[in-house]
């Protein structure tokens, strides 16, 4: 019980502490929107066509990842510079608790930015069909790379190169994530087809338990000094 | 090092030379040219047996990089090290072996097909982690940081093998062929020069190994020596 308190304890400070900042928050949800921008000149994406189920997916997608790792590198590189991670790590507070609560204010942020994200995606590009099951799929690959990204975020903040060094680890190590998730929000696009997603949803299900788990299992060994 | 040691990794090297002097004379006399792909076949041999080296390579990182983080013992990161050093290579070989083999046989240098694929991201995971060991700012970190970032590499690798077989499932087929291994038919000679060649480079990849973890002993024991220099 105590360690769920205290879980809840660090996801309240990071709301906490990402409320009073709000303006960089809402800088990381306007970069996602340029993405989109962006990506709307490069393919010449029209709105409500054929090429938005096909191309839609990867362009949501990429969308997502670029914005979430500024998010998830911030996450830990504000807790070095202010030098709140060594007061946290000196609390009486388990490691794993602070990496737990660390992926669930990281889960929690990235889900309002890609819900965002999302709105704007349909109101600029008009997807013909979108089948609800994407929420759940958003959710599951966001739990994914929160769990990934918050242990390798831990790591790079620990190098000299960190802003570059995030990306170069988390991107090689989250790819089956993203083939896994994009073929599934491809799905969600085209909800009529018979794709079969069965095995992108297992494999899914897969990244998150496992890596959730090793990662959890890891942290004590990036943060210690 | 003791000399018994000494005798017995020498012994290893010499193993490893006689069998890839035996590898090679299997693989371009002794195995039949096949019947569809004719003589380039042959680097085949030399592909997988890269393949091999380069896998074993990222599980012996993962292996090392937990013991480090159980015991903290200098030498396990040295292992670790070395071996993501030789996996790069072992792994280069093997993507570039694969370019070789698929431009004649496909008529491009590069396809997304699962095994590439897969071996891509391998690659991209031992560059990044020896990136990470480069850019780290101390040693004790190095090999924590590293550690932690080869086991999640090697915890990796079946994934990235699922999905990009699931990804194949989706995506156009190009080559059929390559959806369930090898379609051609290997002969019992073929087979033979594949193990010969396989075992060949499994020897190699862990003779260099030790070679490389004795190069940074010593290197460490010149810094401990300098130290002491530096400090009378």
């Amino acid at each position: 019980m105590t360690f769920l308190r205290q879980v809840a304890a660090i996801i309240r400070k990071d709301l906490t502490a990402e409320l009073r900042t709000i303006e960089i928050s809402s800088a990381i949800i306007f970069f996602a929107l340029i993405v989109l921008i962006i990506f709307n000149f490069a393919f010449e994406l029209q709105v409500g066509s054929q090429e938005i189920q096909t191309l839609g997916p990867g362009v949501l997608w990429v969308a997502f990842a670029f914005s979430s790792i500024i998010g998830l590198g911030r996450s830990l590189a504000v807790e070095k510079d202010k030098g709140s991670l060594d007061g946290l790590l000196l609390t009486p507070v388990d490691r794993g608790a602070i990496y737990l609560g660390k992926v669930a204010s990281n889960f929690i942020f990235t889900s309002v930015m890609e819900a965002i994200t999302l709105v704007a995606f349909i109101i600029l590009f008009n997807p013909p069909s979108l089948s609800l099951l994407l929420i759940p799929y958003i959710i599951l690959g966001t739990l994914g790379l929160s769990a990934v990204g918050t242990l390798l975020a831990a790591v790079a903040s620990g190098t000299l190169i960190r802003e570059v060094m995030l990306p170069i680890l988390l991107f090689p190590i989250s790819i089956p994530l993203f083939m896994a998730v994009i073929a599934l929000t491809r799905h969600a696009f085209q909800p009529a087809s018979l794709l079969d997603i069965s095995g992108s949803l297992s494999l899914l299900i897969a990244f998150d338990v496992i890596f959730l788990i090793v990662a959890f299992l890891l942290f004590e060994y990036v943060v210690e000094e | 090092m003791s000399r018994l040691s000494n005798r017995l990794t020498d012994l290893l090297g010499l193993t490893a030379f006689a069998l890839i002097i035996i590898g090679l004379y299997m693989a371009f006399l002794y195995a039949p040219t096949e019947v569809n792909m004719g003589l380039v076949y042959r680097i085949f041999f030399f592909h997988l047996a890269s393949v091999a080296a380069g896998m074993i390579g990222i599980v012996v990182v993962a292996i090392a990089g937990a013991a480090y983080l159980r015991t903290n013992a200098r030498a396990w990161d040295r292992v670790a090290e070395a071996s993501a050093e030789i996996g790069v290579m072992f792994s280069t070989a093997a993507l570039v072996s694969g370019s070789i083999w698929a431009k004649p046989i496909w008529g491009v240098w590069w396809t997304w097909d699962p095994r590439l694929t897969t071996f891509l991201i391998l690659w991209l995971i031992y560059i990044a982690y020896l990136m990470l060991r480069a850019s780290a700012r101390d040693d004790a970190r190095v090999a924590r940081f590293s550690a932690v970032f080869g086991i999640l590499g090697a915890l990796d690798v079946p994934l990235v093998i699922m999905s990009s077989r699931i990804w194949r499932g989706i995506s156009p087929v190009l080559f059929q062929e390559t959806a369930q291994g090898f379609t051609f038919g290997l002969t019992g000679e073929m087979t033979q020069t594949l193990f010969v060649a396989i075992a060949a480079f499994i020897l190699l990849y862990f003779y260099l190994l030790i070679q490389r973890v004795r190069l940074e002993e010593i290197r460490d024991e010149v810094v401990a020596i300098k130290r002491q220099l530096a400090a009378r």
